[in-house]
């Protein structure tokens, strides 16, 4: 999951990384509030979890209340990159002599850590990356042993920080090691790490991503989900504890195990081409071991959105059993019809593995004029992007 | 022969009390697979199915001699458990836990490589199995028969799917390494094993978006791996930035999607299907 700005200031202040005090608003008048409170000039900072806020007008300076009041009204609302803003930051404007960067992040390709530091801070870390990579310091930091005060110094001298700022930055690294580790984040990133003309260094931007595989450990995170921008079907579908993204074609989809619906996606986008640009509706993976009931959640799901025209069901029963899988099938289609919501869209199943004879054959005796089976996946996607297609 | 995992592997299962733990000791037993031990704290002297339980993985290594350890125990324990198998220095410790907290993981594999006498396989993957010798994890037995091609993939049911279109040929080894964004045995690592068995014909990489394992595992078969590769990536139209099922499977800005990583295989010789299906044909292709 990823933070806010202002979450990820939160997690910061309680880490004792040093923050700009600042008031999160939903309205202009809370914002107008919010500076009064604050005092002298302020930044109103539109909180949408994308990059390029400056440049899309959604960061504005305000020397009184009333200023902040109209940068808000201009900001609340705003599209940036596809994202609504539906909350501002107003915060106390920093003098600011220099911007610097520092960040910890998982690094995959090594299986442990990475700490990158630079002096060019402020602009998009990717461009300093690309322009200027002498000046982007990367160090390794051991998964166990951690950000020492060793390690911290090592990283200082790597990014070769001025004299005068060194200690303070040893110490904010070793807070912001302490963000990753006791949040269980996976990125925590300051940019810009501001130096005032008084030499305080201070986190002003943040980014923190969060590992929700650990969410159980961490009964505050819930209170950081925030699930305004998403899809409504993805929700209910989180509800069911179903795994489901959102896409933007016609056919729905339904598999078990991450891997093959990822490939069910391709092979039906592959065989749509043949069909006017027919591509997969959503992704949908019932994992392993998956009961009836959860096959028809899935189905119910799938169905329910407006955009599908035909579904795929494409099942390879490992733990799965393919009869439980054949017989979601056929009491999703009961319940719907039940419901007052027939189903009206035709289901191409494709089932091998585990009691796949079974499965087909409890399909084939279902009498379900929309249930369509075909033998093999590349056959079956082909059939699907023809139905959505209507052809 | 086959890879990691053969006929003298003795097993142990971690969790084996667990009603998971349970289901899958009973399917890897009835596959052939050699099931000398359970571990769950505090259940020693139980049995599941004859098979005795002890409280530690050292008690249960000492009294059984088991090579190789099947982890099933809940997310928040499996940290705990790995470092216990390491400790024991089982040679082989195969993580089928899905949900592991990534800072635990990247943990127990920086304890394992410090430690250097534990290969780790996982976790959030369904194992690795050596057809007719010995079967470790959640992978069906039945699927498929001992035979020519090497498969390492990053998801269970393309592995799945991969075995049954191959099934008259059969496999020496397959080896799920998981799709989570730090796991403890790579393409690499499986390639490298393949390369170097006798009984392996031809590898099968099945990869997925995420990361750059795949681009790392094209420069690694340029150099060092003479036998054919057929690939198979998934994820050419998932979304950037969305998480598709694997937590290691997402698109960051440009990096990690499918399409850089079909290039960098196919630019060092590897022959790509677009289809699981069209890559089990071109591995036919190979064997005439």
């Amino acid at each position: 999951m990823d933070l806010y700005e202002y979450q990820a200031k939160d997690l910061f202040a309680a880490h004792n990384v040093p923050v700009v005090p600042g008031k999160v608003c939903t309205t202009a008048e809370e914002a107008r509030a919010a500076a009064a409170e604050i005092g002298g000039l302020v930044v109103v900072k539109a909180q949408v979890k994308v990059g390029g806020r400056g440049k899309a007008g959604g960061v504005k300076l305000a020397q009184t209340p009333d200023e902040a009041f109209e940068h808000a009204t201009n900001i609340l609302g705003l599209d940036i990159k596809g994202h609504t803003v539906r909350k501002i930051l107003v915060a106390a404007a920093a003098d600011i002599e220099t911007e610097y960067y520092v960040s910890f992040l998982l690094d995959r390709t090594n299986r442990s850590f990475l700490a990158m530091a630079s002096v060019e801070g402020g602009m998009e870390i990717e461009e300093v990356a690309a322009t200027k990579p002498e000046a982007l310091a990367k160090i390794r930091v051991d998964a166990i042993e951690g950000c020492t005060k060793e390690k911290a110094t090592e990283i200082v001298e790597a990014a070769n920080f001025p004299a005068d700022v060194r200690d303070q930055i040893v110490d904010i690294l070793q807070n912001l090691w302490n963000v990753l580790v006791k949040e269980d984040a996976t990125l925590v990133e300051v940019n810009p790490l501001a130096k005032t003309p008084e030499g305080v260094v201070l986190a002003l931007d943040g980014k923190v991503s969060l590992d929700d595989n650990a969410s159980y450990r961490h009964e505050a995170h819930a209170a950081l989900v925030d699930n305004s921008e998403t899809d409504p079907i993805e929700l209910r579908a989180t509800e069911l504890d179903l795994n489901y993204v959102k896409l933007d074609g016609e056919v729905g989809i339904i598999g078990n195990g991450a891997g093959l619906v990822m490939s069910t996606l391709d092979v039906v986008a592959y065989a749509g081409e043949e069909f006017g640009g027919v591509k997969p509706a959503n992704f949908l993976d019932i994992g392993g071991g998956a009961s009836a009931q959860v096959m028809a959640n899935g189905l119910d799901i799938v169905l329910g959105d407006p955009d599908v025209k035909a579904v795929f069901v494409n099942v390879f029963g490992g733990i799965t059993a393919c009869d439980a899988v054949a017989n979601g099938i056929v009491q999703a289609v009961a319940m719907l019809a039940d419901r007052g919501e027939p189903v009206t869209k035709p289901i191409v199943c494709r089932i091998d593995g585990n009691n796949a004879a079974e499965g087909r054959r409890i399909l084939d005796e279902s009498g379900i004029a929309l249930i369509e089976r075909v033998e093999t996946m590349d056959d079956a996607a082909r059939r699907v992007a023809q139905l959505a297609a209507g052809k | 022969m086959a890879i990691f995992l053969d006929e003298n592997s003795k097993i142990l299962v971690q969790g084996m009390t667990g009603s998971e733990g349970t289901k899958h000791t009973r399917r890897m037993v009835a596959s052939g697979t050699n099931v000398v031990a359970g571990v769950t704290p505090g259940k020693g002297g139980q049995e599941v199915d004859g098979i005795p339980v002890f409280n530690s993985v050292q008690e249960a290594v000492a009294a059984t001699g088991a090579n190789v350890s099947v982890v099933f125990v809940p997310p928040k324990f499996t940290k705990g458990a790995v470092i216990e198998a390491v400790d024991a220095q089982v040679p082989l410790c195969v993580v089928i836990t899905e949900g592991v907290p990534v800072h635990d993981t990247a943990s127990f594999f920086q304890y394992a490589q410090n430690a250097g006498t534990t290969r780790v396989i996982g976790p959030n993957c369904p194992g690795l199995i050596s057809p007719g010798k010995s079967n470790a994890g959640i992978i069906p037995g039945d699927i498929t028969q001992s035979g020519r091609i090497g498969l390492v993939s990053k998801s269970g049911t393309l592995t799945y799917q991969m075995m049954f279109e191959l099934r008259d040929i059969g496999f020496s080894t397959c080896v799920g390494i998981g799709g989570d964004p730090i796991i403890g045995t790579t393409h690499i690592d499986a390639l490298a094993a393949f390369q170097a068995d006798p009984n392996t014909e031809v590898i099968v990489m099945i990869g997925e978006i995420g990361g750059d394992a795949e681009e790392r595992a094209a420069a690694f078969i340029k150099d060092n791996v003479t036998k054919p590769v057929v690939g198979y990536v998934a994820g050419f139209t998932a979304p950037e930035g969305k998480t598709m099922g694997h937590a290691g499977a997402i698109v960051s800005g440009s990096s990690g999607t499918a399409a850089a990583k079909q290039s960098a295989l196919e630019a060092v010789g590897v022959k790509v299907g677009k289809t699981p299906s069209e890559a089990a044909r071109l591995v036919r292709e190979l064997l005439k």
